[in-house]
């Protein structure tokens, strides 16, 4: 029994260890001036203990910006997905624009961002708003218009108006295409508020985030603490995805058909 | 049967998709309080779009549809309708699912609570009462779907082939409980069926459809005496009727074809 739950664990893991022997056969093959380029896998994580305060504390600010644009993302997307579930008409006036959003380069609009909101935690959250954002509108309002049609004739059956069956039938309905939004929206949260850090990012008071702490490591060609900058951010991703899928576990097990437990 | 005033009434009913695709040609018919219609005939006879000009789901192209003296639109609580899927809200549990058309009309929680719990008692489901749809059996899910259409008392049960979906034996149990159930409240049912056999054991009245538009071919009258048990489906009077529906419907189908 154990083993059957431990089996999923070992494939892995496997390719962990062989990937960390490819990190070293690297370094083995690479011309020697080149090798600072390369830290060895041990110096990264050398570099993880040498530098855990300045990790630690640029991770948690990187947390609370990831999280302040992504919680805003969330529920200003949910009422623009409602706006926009309640006619064609307004998503095809607003679409075009979502998508402007989305493919707007981020990066190069930062300077003006700074400039807006000012430098640190608002443009670093305002631009993981920005990149969390058109995920969450776009998964939600589809959820919201593709309820199943008997149901809405049922609705309209028991002469339920538009609020009610809103919030009785297209909401609940939605929530596992929100979460699909969530989810994408949640794993992109930390990566914006890294980037957001890297370009508008503000050292002031201690308020830098990982962002801030990779370009004063590249500037000093740290690399191994570069690396477990990264390794940071890439944590960090896995706590957001993490959360979300639990969240999302409790809100949709007990009734949604992708928890339902099928026979492999 | 003595002449009472009629329930239902449709004249000359006519259903049109777009402009020149007629899917119902002039229907008419009356139908008194407590009978139990059912509504037999080839696919695309407009069995379905007429179950749903009833309920006021689809809008009357010509002709006079009135229940009770009223246009449905005007009808409140008076009507229910069970679709083929028991179109329950997955994420409800069952006596949310009843519960939901008393919800949406505004009917207190204290109220709410009981006829929850008598209509649940109906259908036999009271101790699923906090089981997820997707916990049950087809059969028990068609249950709740009886027991949610029942929850507003209705005077009028609209049912579109609700058990077609079911294995004989359960079809052949919801439909004793069906009567049972007709027995105890005594609203008056259209019943859209595929399946004669259902039809003739439920039904007073059979309505027999042509299609290519949709018309009333036959309008057969089924006198075996109510209450229907399950042996009735064994009495020669039974398989008579039914081999008889069963003729005039297939004559109703080689003219189509």
């Amino acid at each position: 029994m154990l083993s059957a739950r431990l089996k999923p664990l070992w494939p892995p893991l496997l390719t962990g260890v062989a990937f960390i022997g490819l990190w070293y056969l690297a370094r083995e093959i690479i011309a020697p001036e080149r090798k600072f380029m390369l830290p060895s896998p041990h110096a990264v994580w050398i570099a993880f203990g040498e530098h855990h305060e300045a990790l630690l504390s640029a991770s948690f600010n990187t947390v609370i910006g990831a999280l302040v644009g992504f919680f805003a993302a969330t529920l200003i997307a949910s009422l623009l997905a409602i706006t926009l579930s309640l006619s064609g008409l307004i998503r095809a006036a607003l679409y075009p624009y979502l998508m402007m959003l989305q493919m707007m380069p981020i990066i190069v609009i930062s300077p003006i961002l700074v400039l807006w909101v000012g430098a640190g935690l608002p443009s670093v959250a305002t631009i993981t708003f920005l990149i969390s954002f058109f995920p969450l509108v776009v998964n939600t309002t589809q959820g919201l218009i593709s309820t199943d049609r008997k149901l809405v004739e049922l609705f309209t059956m028991y002469r339920a108006d538009r609020w009610q069956e809103l919030r009785y039938l297209r909401i609940p309905a939605a929530l596992p295409y929100f979460f699909t939004g969530l989810r994408i929206a949640g794993v992109l949260a930390p990566i914006g508020a890294i980037v957001g850090d890297f370009s508008a990012g503000n050292s002031a008071g201690n308020g830098g985030g990982l962002g801030f702490l990779a370009l004063i490591y590249s500037a000093r060609f740290k690399m191994d603490a570069l690396f477990a900058t990264v390794l940071s951010g890439c944590a960090l991703g896995f706590l957001f995805a993490g959360a979300i899928a639990l969240i999302s576990r409790l809100s949709l097990s007990h009734w949604h058909e992708s928890y339902e437990k099928v026979d492999r | 049967m003595e002449p009472s005033p009629p329930f239902v009434r449709l004249q000359a009913l006519r259903k049109k998709f777009g402009a020149d695709s007629l899917v119902i040609d002039g229907i008419d018919l009356t139908v008194a309080p407590g009978e139990f219609v059912a509504v037999i005939g080839p696919s695309g006879c407009g069995k379905s779009t007429l179950l749903k000009m009833i309920a006021g789901l689809s809008p009357v192209s010509s002709g006079q549809l009135s229940i009770a003296g009223q246009s449905p639109d005007a009808l409140d609580s008076e009507l229910a309708y069970v679709f083929q899927e028991p179109t329950l809200l997955p994420w409800l549990n069952v006596s949310a699912n009843v519960e939901l058309p008393l919800r949406l009309r505004g009917i207190p929680a204290e109220s709410r609570a009981k006829t929850v719990t008598r209509c649940l008692a109906q259908v036999r489901l009271r101790e699923k009462a906090t089981a997820f749809p997707r916990q049950l059996s087809g059969g028990q899910q068609m249950r709740v779907s009886l027991a949610r259409a029942l929850s507003l008392s209705p005077r009028l049960l609209l049912l579109d082939e609700p058990f077609g979906a079911l294995d004989e034996m359960t079809r052949n149990h919801l439909n004793e409980e069906l009567l049972r159930l007709r027995e105890e409240a005594g609203w008056t049912a259209f019943f859209v069926t595929h399946s004669v056999a259902e039809a003739v054991f439920l039904a007073n009245r059979i309505v027999i459809m042509s299609a290519n538009p949709g018309r009333i071919a036959h309008l057969v009258e089924i006198e075996i005496p109510y209450p229907r048990r399950p042996e009735t489906r064994e009495d020669p009077s039974f398989q008579q009727r039914v081999a008889h529906v069963t003729q005039l419907l297939r004559s109703v189908e080689s003219k189509a074809a």
